[in-house]
């Protein structure tokens, strides 16, 4: 029985991984851009999506619609306050670059943070789910709301997989990550293509961080470890690649939520921490990365 | 070398730095004093952090991990009976072995991966000090016996003379020609092997120098504080406040550090009234440096400051 339980439970969770990590991968693969605010733009999303649907008394649709927009919002102002102006910046050198995007976005991360514990506290919260009850699966007892998240995360990654493969706009962005001088010779502007990719990105951010309020809760705290979490599952699964982070999700996920059942919940992230580091150590471009 | 030093506007500019601010302790409050002890200390950990992030261009994110390891090394060995100057020793030592440790992926991957490595170690290590809180504390923290001093003044003279050698030590280390090897080595690794440097060994040599310095800076703060808990030394916002301070002093210019610790210490004392908007507003400020004034607060004073 507990068997079937890790496993949809893992399931559940790994899919909520993947998404989260996602957009995170996809603006590094396009971008190079390391966005270290990522967990403040999750929570932003579950906090306008919890402060819409229970505290104003919109529901669930309204709150989750408003929180996916908000984050959104403050996606697309991340790339403009923060990450062009120091991309297009000439008192920074071009190798410092790095450095300062990913101050800059850490700084930002922090204001997010710290601005939302200032309105909301920093109690977690939990978004009002928009499915209710629970339902049996193979004699296990699982919240409906389980199985909603993990549905929505895969289709919503296969939307984006289509959108990426099959479209003009995702073969446009496609060729954007490989050679972006290439791109615009053909006549395309760069400093859209990034505008639409960031806004893909505040999407996948705001659907991630409107699913973790309903499944998991969150609170201001959670900025960091969020940021973490998906940074090493984009990591362990190699820096760009998407199939590469959807396995590294999967990999998290199981071991965290084995870790959780057969030993303690104390113990939880600390085998996928260690893990990450042998890989590191023998594979430091990840599982399917590119040096 | 030295000739050079001397005619440096910033030497002259650090030592009256220095001279006014040792005769402080006959002025103000010790209150004030605290605070400046602890703004010390991390200028320390700033200027450890900037030799390896300017110089070497490693970005190191888990500067708390080099000096957790000295805290609670120091702290857990006085628990034990032991004296501090050991407890000092043993401390640096173990942040040095945990650098080399650490810098050993070091050796082989760059940027982003390196940064993940370093964060992934402050995690590790903040976990297991909560796993083993029996011997380190946990989550309540852990309680060192033995302290320097109470005295304000005199503790404050300690991080203040302590704060002034390794400033004098990492300046000293980054003009050298070893500094010059890590600063061609951080822009262009490729070339900087070409010629014939041995960019890993002068990075590991970074690190560990690095890892000294923090290790004993954490190790002393320990024995100030009397205490050391997960969120005041080892968290990831600690070392973000760290590598803050560096940034926001200049980076490349090592005593710039010192700047930035001060001015985030004082920023978030003097900014106390707003209650849980003082680190947004803290953290506004430097972003705005960062945006508009990339080269730091030494950067506007002096203009050696960048290529020193």
């Amino acid at each position: 029985m507990t068997a079937i339980q890790i496993l949809i439970d893992g399931f559940a969770i790994s899919a909520l991984y993947a998404l989260g990590a996602t957009g995170f991968t996809l603006i590094f693969g396009v971008s190079g851009v390391l966005n270290l605010s990522h967990g403040a733009l999750m929570v932003t999303a579950a906090v306008v999506a919890w402060a819409a649907s229970s505290e104003l008394g919109l529901g669930s649709y309204a709150g989750a619609a408003a929180g996916i927009v908000v984050c959104t919002a403050l996606t697309l102002a991340t790339y403009g306050v923060v990450v062009r102006p120091i991309d297009k910046s000439r008192a920074i050198p071009p190798e410092e670059k790095e450095i300062f995007i990913l101050t800059g976005t850490l700084l930002w991360g922090i204001m997010i943070q710290e601005f939302i514990a200032y309105l909301f506290t920093s109690n977690a919260k939990t978004v009002m789910p928009i499915v209710e009850g629970v339902v049996t699966i193979a004699g296990v007892r699982t919240p409906w709301n389980q199985v909603f998240t993990a549905v929505v995360c895969w289709a919503v990654i296969g939307l984006l997989w289509l959108l990426v493969n099959r479209t003009r706009t995702g073969k446009v962005l496609l060729a954007a990550s490989m050679n972006p001088r290439g791109v615009t010779l053909l006549g395309f502007e760069l400093s859209q293509i990034y505008v639409a990719i960031w806004l893909i990105y505040g999407v996948l951010a705001g659907i991630a961080g409107v699913l973790l309020g309903q499944f998991l809760g969150v609170s201001s705290y959670s900025v960091g470890p969020l940021t973490a979490s998906a940074f090493s599952i984009v990591v362990l699964g190699g820096l760009g690649s998407v199939s590469g982070s959807l396995i590294a999700a999967y990999v998290v996920g199981y071991l965290e939520t084995l870790t959780a059942y057969l030993v303690s919940p104390a113990y939880r992230t600390i085998p996928a921490l260690l893990l990450l580091v042998a890989v590191m150590y023998v594979r430091p471009q990840g599982l399917l990365g590119r040096r | 070398m030295l000739a050079k030093t001397l005619r440096n506007p910033l030497f002259w500019l650090c030592l009256i730095g220095l001279a006014l601010t040792s005769v402080l302790p006959l002025w103000v409050s010790g209150y004030i004093l605290g605070l400046l002890t602890v703004a010390y200390y991390f200028g320390v950990f700033s200027m450890a952090w900037d030799l390896l992030f300017g110089f070497a261009g490693e970005v190191n994110f888990g500067p708390t991990f080099l000096i957790g390891l000295g805290a609670y090394t120091a702290g857990i060995l006085n628990g034990h009976g032991i004296g501090i100057p050991l407890c000092l020793l043993a401390g640096t030592v173990a942040a040095v072995i945990g650098g080399l440790v650490l810098a050993l992926p070091a050796l082989r991957v760059r940027g982003p991966y390196f940064g993940l490595t370093t964060v992934v170690a402050v995690l590790i290590l903040q976990n297991l000090i909560v796993v083993f809180a029996d011997t380190t504390g946990g989550e309540i923290g852990l309680t060192v016996p033995d302290v320097i001093s109470i005295d304000a003044a005199t503790n404050y003279w300690i991080a203040l003379g302590f704060m002034g050698v390794s400033g004098l030590v990492l300046y000293a280390i980054a003009v050298s020609p070893v500094g010059l090897i890590l600063q061609a080595s951080g822009q262009d690794p490729v070339e900087a092997g070409a010629l014939g440097f041995n960019v890993a060994k002068h990075k590991l040599a970074a690190f560990c120098v690095s890892a000294v310095f923090s290790g004993l800076a954490g190790a002393l703060f320990v024995f100030y504080m009397g205490t050391a808990s997960v969120g005041t030394l080892i968290d990831v916002s600690v070392g973000v406040q760290v590598i803050i301070g560096a940034v926001l002093g200049g980076r490349r210019t090592i005593v710039g550090g010192v700047l930035g610790a001060v001015f985030l210490i004082a920023a978030g004392e003097l900014l106390r009234p707003l209650g849980s908007l003082s680190t947004f507003v803290v953290s506004a400020a430097a972003l705005a440096v960062i945006l508009f004034v990339p080269a730091g607060l030494l950067g506007i004073l002096t203009r050696q400051g960048r290529h020193a």
